[in-house]
């Protein structure tokens, strides 16, 4: 029931013979438009939720249990009040900017759902460069961000833009050796290739140490692209109040709040894409009866548990550490990140060429 | 005189080498309070500081100068919010060496306690906001957890669970609650257990060190000449415990050690205040079991007038030295009088130790600097 494996394939068939090639791939267009915009909502209503009940429980309280059965609606009831909020603009902003900049950042955390597997045969655009697409687009946000903080005419703002563009130019580096070392191992940029080439085991468990490695360093680089704690400088609300969003309002901070989270899932899911095998079951080498019994639990299930496991890791960091100073985020980056990343690839790239993995 | 477009164009615009003066407060969320720091930037390095005070100013020292020296002193708890009692133990303390007052040993053992857990609520309050400001938001709740039990001690004990009242001149208002002692006890306890959690959380941390260590280091002299006290001055190697230099109540009568660090940096007033958490729990296991028997308040007329002259009392808060000098001219009032807040002295360095660092040191300067605004304003 849960298994999404059939469900493309047999919407396209029974299509094709309803209507021409044509007309299908429109419908189909649609379908898949309207299938991620709810995807996006029902993300947010249950990652920020989530967030707000991890957060609760690392901090011995209790989090949020008025709205529903345990406050699960209380993100509805939030999102509810935001939408009913009036968007304010400041009086001397940039307006064509200021309203435009959260969409740019939503349109990008939109554009990165395409070439997700989330279950077996289960993916939008199954791109033959999708690593290369996934990097390219998501250094895109910067720009949003950064049309936020300039369009604001805030000083706040302005600082927490010029933070965050330093931030994502310089971890998107790290993130991207991390992600080649995959690329090196499969020889492919295709997601499925990628999911494909796990099918005996994860990348994670027969890549050797720099596959560990590259999987740490690309934790660790997802976090500050994301613009989340220990790395929230961009935001850092005991020194720049709300950073780039501080002047938004209503459902305009609503869209940024949101593409935050949205983008977390993104990154978690591509982790978990290349390092844990993404919807591929846990298999074990040769252990054929170990192997079938896991096949026996659904695609889907097994990536988003994998995604939802790097997800509370993501949380968890940002309830457990306080914020970097600026230099010391740089500093991280290029003094350490970054020569690690390359020379933990250059291993990688022996170890692909030696045939040393398993 | 300003007239208001001139303010408004000196905050705006880019000064000559492309500064950029931003307005940190007075509502921020890291000046905890309503201070107002005008601060000169030049990218993320800070180029000047300039405090601008005044926002919660309710010239409590006017007030006090018509008020009985019965009443005046329920003002100060409004001073420094965070270390109420130890206000009024000041002002008692000032009321009774001007009137030669008998206080009571169970009075005197109980104000020490108190005291006591006051510093430790105070300490812990401040853990959990520096954290915050360093961008931690964990150990406030955890250090929020000991402090619920203090309070709720306070709140037994006197009706109060963060302004007082609780000291009068010549002893306590009213005897302690029954289960005062047990409950002490129990903070105690838990408190033993539950602070290497937090020590856990913040002391070892990396991210914590790296933010701390070497910022915003006060030299010794400096603390001196600044006027610095309490664990601001300690952090320097300057000792200024007026528990030991000038002890009052019964901290003649307890062991405990003046904690001084050296390297006067961010770090080592974190450290400075961490280990005055556990002297403080020293000093009230040694009280707890020995609290004397007998009155809770000395006798005292009912209507309290100082002899003419001048008088000067000073105490050790959580923030350092609070000194009370009134001036009194035979009334049931003073004639003047004037405190000096510790928080006001350790503000007025700011500029001089923050100056050239990031704007993200500038809060871990502040958030160590443990400031009051309240305190400083009064």
């Amino acid at each position: 029931m849960l298994s999404l494996e059939n469900i493309t394939k047999t919407t396209q068939d029974w299509l094709l013979t309803k209507f021409s090639p044509t007309m299908a791939l429109t419908i189909e267009c649609v379908i898949v438009i309207l299938l991620s915009i709810t995807l996006f909502a029902l993300l947010g209503l249950v990652l920020v939720l989530l967030e707000r009940k991890v957060a609760a429980r690392i901090q011995i309280r209790l989090g949020p249990n008025r709205v529903g059965p345990g406050g699960i609606f209380q993100t509805a009831a939030d999102t509810l009040k935001l939408i009913m909020k009036e968007g304010l603009t400041p009086d001397k902003a940039d307006k064509f900017l200021f309203n435009l900049a959260p969409f740019v950042v939503m349109m990008v955390a939109m554009l990165l759902l395409a070439p997700i597997a989330f279950a077996k045969n289960f993916q939008i655009w199954d791109i033959n460069i999708g690593v290369l697409y996934i990097s390219s687009i998501s250094s895109l946000s910067v720009i949003g961000i950064l049309m936020a903080g300039w369009a604001s005419n805030n000083k706040y703002s302005l600082l927490g833009a010029m933070r965050s563009g330093a931030q994502i130019v310089s971890y998107e580096l790290s993130a991207g050796f991390a992600v080649l070392t995959i690329v090196v191992l499969t020889g492919s940029l295709q997601i499925s290739d990628i999911i494909a080439s796990q099918e005996n085991g994860w990348w994670l468990f027969k890549g050797h140490i720099p596959v560990i490695i590259a999987f740490v360093l690309y934790i660790i680089a997802v976090t500050a692209e994301t613009n989340r704690a220990p790395f929230d400088l961009a935001e850092a609300e005991s020194e720049l109040t709300a950073g780039f969003h501080t002047e938004y309002s209503g459902m305009k901070f609503a869209l940024f709040f949101l593409a935050e989270y949205i983008n977390i899932f993104i990154v978690c899911a591509i982790g978990a894409t290349l390092f844990l095998g993404g919807w591929m079951p846990l298999h074990i080498g040769h252990w054929e009866s170990f192997n079938h019994i896991m096949d026996y639990i659904p695609s889907s299930l097994w990536f988003m548990g994998k995604t939802f496991f790097l997800i509370f890791v993501i949380m968890w960091f940002r309830w457990t550490f306080p914020r970097l100073r600026v230099d010391h985020l740089l500093n991280l980056e290029w003094k350490y990140l970054l020569p690690i990343s390359l020379f933990n690839l250059l291993l990688v790239t022996v170890i692909a060429i030696m045939g040393w993995h398993f | 005189m300003y007239n208001q477009t001139e303010i408004i164009k000196d905050t705006t615009e880019l000064g000559p080498e492309g500064e950029l003066v931003i307005n940190i407060g007075p509502q921020h969320p890291a000046t905890h309070g309503v201070l107002h720091l005008v601060v000169t930037l030049n990218g993320e390095t800070i180029k000047k500081i300039e405090p601008h005070l005044g926002y919660i100013h309710r010239s409590i020292e006017k007030m006090c100068e018509s008020l009985t020296y019965r009443q005046f002193i329920y003002v100060t708890s409004r001073m420094d919010y965070l270390s109420s009692h130890i206000n009024n133990t000041a002002c008692a303390l000032l009321i009774e060496k001007g009137l030669q007052i008998e206080v009571p040993e169970r009075a005197k053992v109980v104000r020490t306690i108190l005291n006591e857990l006051t510093r430790i609520a105070s300490h812990e309050l401040w853990i959990g906001a520096m954290a915050m400001d360093l961008g931690a938001f964990t150990p406030f709740f955890y250090a929020f957890r000991e402090r619920e039990m203090i309070t709720d001690i306070m709140e037994d004990t006197c009706g109060a669970r963060l302004t007082m009242n609780y000291i009068v001149p010549g002893g306590l208002m009213y005897d302690i609650h029954p289960d005062f002692q047990t409950k002490v006890k129990a903070f105690v306890k838990q408190f033993k257990e539950k602070v290497t959690e937090y020590e856990d959380l913040v002391t070892g941390n990396i991210i914590f060190q790296s933010r701390t260590k070497g910022v915003g280091v006060l030299t010794a002299q400096d603390a001196i000449s600044y006027g610095c006290t309490g664990p601001v001055a300690r952090a320097s190697g300057v000792s200024c415990d007026m528990r030991k230099i000038a002890p009052y109540d019964a901290y003649d009568r307890v062991e405990f050690d003046e904690v001084i660090e050296t390297t006067g940096d961010s770090f080592a007033r974190y450290i400075v205040r961490v280990k005055e958490m556990n002297q403080s729990i020293r000093i009230i296991e040694q009280l707890i079991d020995n609290i004397p028997e007998g009155e809770f308040v000395g006798k005292t007329k009912n209507v309290l007038k100082l002899a003419k002259g001048e008088f000067y009392q000073r105490v050790e808060t959580a923030r350092g030295e609070l000194g009370i000098y009134i001036v009194s001219e035979g009334a049931t009032t003073p004639y003047r009088i004037k405190f000096r807040s510790p928080g006001f002295s350790n503000l007025s360095v700011l500029n001089h130790i923050a100056k050239g660092s990031k704007i993200g040191d500038l809060m871990a300067t502040m958030g160590t600097l443990d400031l009051v605004i309240p305190d400083i304003d009064r």
